[in-house]
């Protein structure tokens, strides 16, 4: 049941990443990323965290795409006012790509040694267990991520006053 | 495999999935003969009175009316996420009501249901979840329509809600840290005969309130709508159900933003004197109804009280004046805990 339920939402996931990137309505990608998370949200929830999996939803599919959305429908791109790649351009960005997909795979590898933590635990992913791990084990990187969220709040605060002052 | 238990579980969730959904639909049809009714109330009007008596029969005139009504679809509209949108923000506006406990537990042939689709630990996110979902219909339907009016309503309505979101998010954050959980089931049991939550978070229910309206789109936060300068807003150019589906989504989050705001502050299925679990159950659950459509009722009573702001000012009130003071709001809460306990 549970291997059936994460092979639906691993397969369409990926599918949905897929028609995201393919695709060459902006508009159409966004609506596939949304798609995307929605299944990877539902991962999250097979790994009892509702937690991870309702803010995932709230902060990305709710905050950051529509952003993007927004952004995308205030430049309303079409085919014809897309600019030209040129070779050169493509090269830069497949070698770029190549190299994170490069990083990503580095970091992962040697991931299939650790552990597999036990899922069976249905209080794993609750809030409480998850607050008392953040301010205890894991403080110091949860507070240098709220002062990264600070440093960008200035930061876009000042590039909003830059033209009055 | 599945074992009987379970598979009577599912039978009995799939049961009230599908009361809720005809009572959540029921409700909302009949809200709108209610806005029309008490929109004439307040004119001095007689309002709607041929179809039936006292007109209660409107609502399916006017559902029949929107499905016989020619389906128009603009040439240059983009086809797909043009059908796509209204079904999306229908569709988002009934998930809301899952995790709602419309009442402690209902007896049913001796059998005790609970009144509560899933009981959530952290209901109350899904409900902001979902909520923030619901800019898409608007936001899709606006921009596949291909209508400049179309577009920036649905540009004046993301924003608009994106930022009441904050607002409402942090007036919410106070009564999590108040009460010490995020499931809506223990908010309800918590606040037991006249221990609602509103006494110790005034400030909190007053900004949640006025966000809900700008969420939903009320008046006077319409600016979505906003016929002036906007023609219709974002559903310029559908006709037919597809309208209708825009509309009556928009009655059903009012319906579902009145039942949040019964349960996070006015005590949920809770009166003092009344026994949630009097009349096998029933009482919650009339209870917890009369608080919810005593609050429709409220906002439509600002509906047709408040003229309709201006853009700017809608954003000011947002950004400069409910999110400061839901901050001072949560500074004041985490204070007040930290002193005195719960």
């Amino acid at each position: 049941m549970t291997l059936a339920v994460f092979l639906t939402l691993a397969i369409a996931s990926v599918i949905f990443a897929l028609i995201m990137v393919l695709t060459k309505n902006p508009v159409h990608s966004v609506i596939f990323l949304l798609l995307t998370f929605f299944a990877i949200a539902g991962q999250y929830v097979l790994l009892n965290a509702q937690f991870l999996a309702v803010v995932h939803i709230i902060v990305y599919a709710g905050a950051v795409m529509v952003l993007f959305l927004f952004v995308l429908m205030l430049l309303n791109l079409n085919t014809e006012a897309e600019p030209r790649q040129t070779a050169r351009w493509k090269l830069a960005a497949a070698l770029a790509s190549g190299m994170l997909l490069l990083t990503i795979v580095g970091a992962l590898r040697g991931g299939a040694e650790l552990p597999i933590p036990e899922t069976s635990d249905p209080h794993v992913g609750l809030v409480k267990n998850l607050g008392r791990v953040l301010f205890t084990d894991f403080v110091v990187p949860f507070e240098i991520a709220g002062i990264l969220f600070l440093a960008a709040m200035v930061g876009a605060v000042l590039l909003a006053k830059r033209e009055i002052r | 495999m599945l074992t009987l238990f379970t598979t009577a579980l599912l039978f009995e969730k799939a049961i009230l999935v599908l009361v809720l959904f005809a009572v959540t639909l029921g409700v909302a049809a009949y809200a709108t003969l209610a806005e029309r009714k008490v929109a004439a109330a307040m004119q001095d009007r007689v309002g709607p009175d041929r179809t039936g008596p006292f007109g209660i029969l409107q609502p399916i005139a006017d559902g029949v009316k929107f499905f016989m009504k020619e389906d128009f679809m603009p040439n240059s509209a983009e086809r797909w996420l043009y059908i796509l949108a209204p079904g999306a923000f229908m569709f988002v506006a009934c998930m809301t009501s899952a995790v709602i406990p419309w009442g402690t537990q209902l007896t049913l042939f001796g059998h005790p249901v609970d009144l509560q689709v899933a009981d959530l630990n952290v209901g109350i996110l899904y409900i902001l979840g979902f909520t923030s979902l619901g800019v898409y219909g608007v936001m899709v339907g606006g921009w596949a329509s291909n209508n400049k009016y179309s577009l920036y309503s649905a540009i004046r309505a993301s924003a608009q809600m994106i930022s009441y979101e904050l607002a409402m998010g942090l007036a919410l954050i106070a009564v999590v840290m108040f009460t010490g959980t995020l499931s809506l089931r223990e908010m309800a049991e918590q606040q037991a005969g006249l221990n609602w939550n509103v006494w110790y978070q005034p400030l909190g229910f007053f900004i949640f309130f006025v966000c809900a309206l700008a969420e939903c789109n009320r008046a006077p936060f319409d600016m979505a709508e906003c016929e002036t300068e906007l023609i219709g807003g974002y559903h310029t150019e559908y006709s037919s159900m597809k309208l209708g589906f825009f509309l009556f989504a928009e009655y059903i989050n009012m319906f579902i933003a009145c039942a949040v705001i019964a349960v996070v502050y006015f005590g949920g299925y809770n009166f003092p004197g009344l026994d949630p679990s009097w009349l096998g159950g029933l009482m919650g659950l009339i209870v917890m109804f009369a608080k919810t459509f005593f609050f429709i009722f409220v906002f439509m009573w600002i509906r047709w009280t408040l003229p309709r702001f201006r853009y700017d000012q809608l954003m000011q009130l947002g950004w400069k004046t409910l999110v400061p003071l839901a901050i001072v709001n949560m500074l004041l809460t985490g204070g007040f805990v930290l002193l005195f306990g719960k």
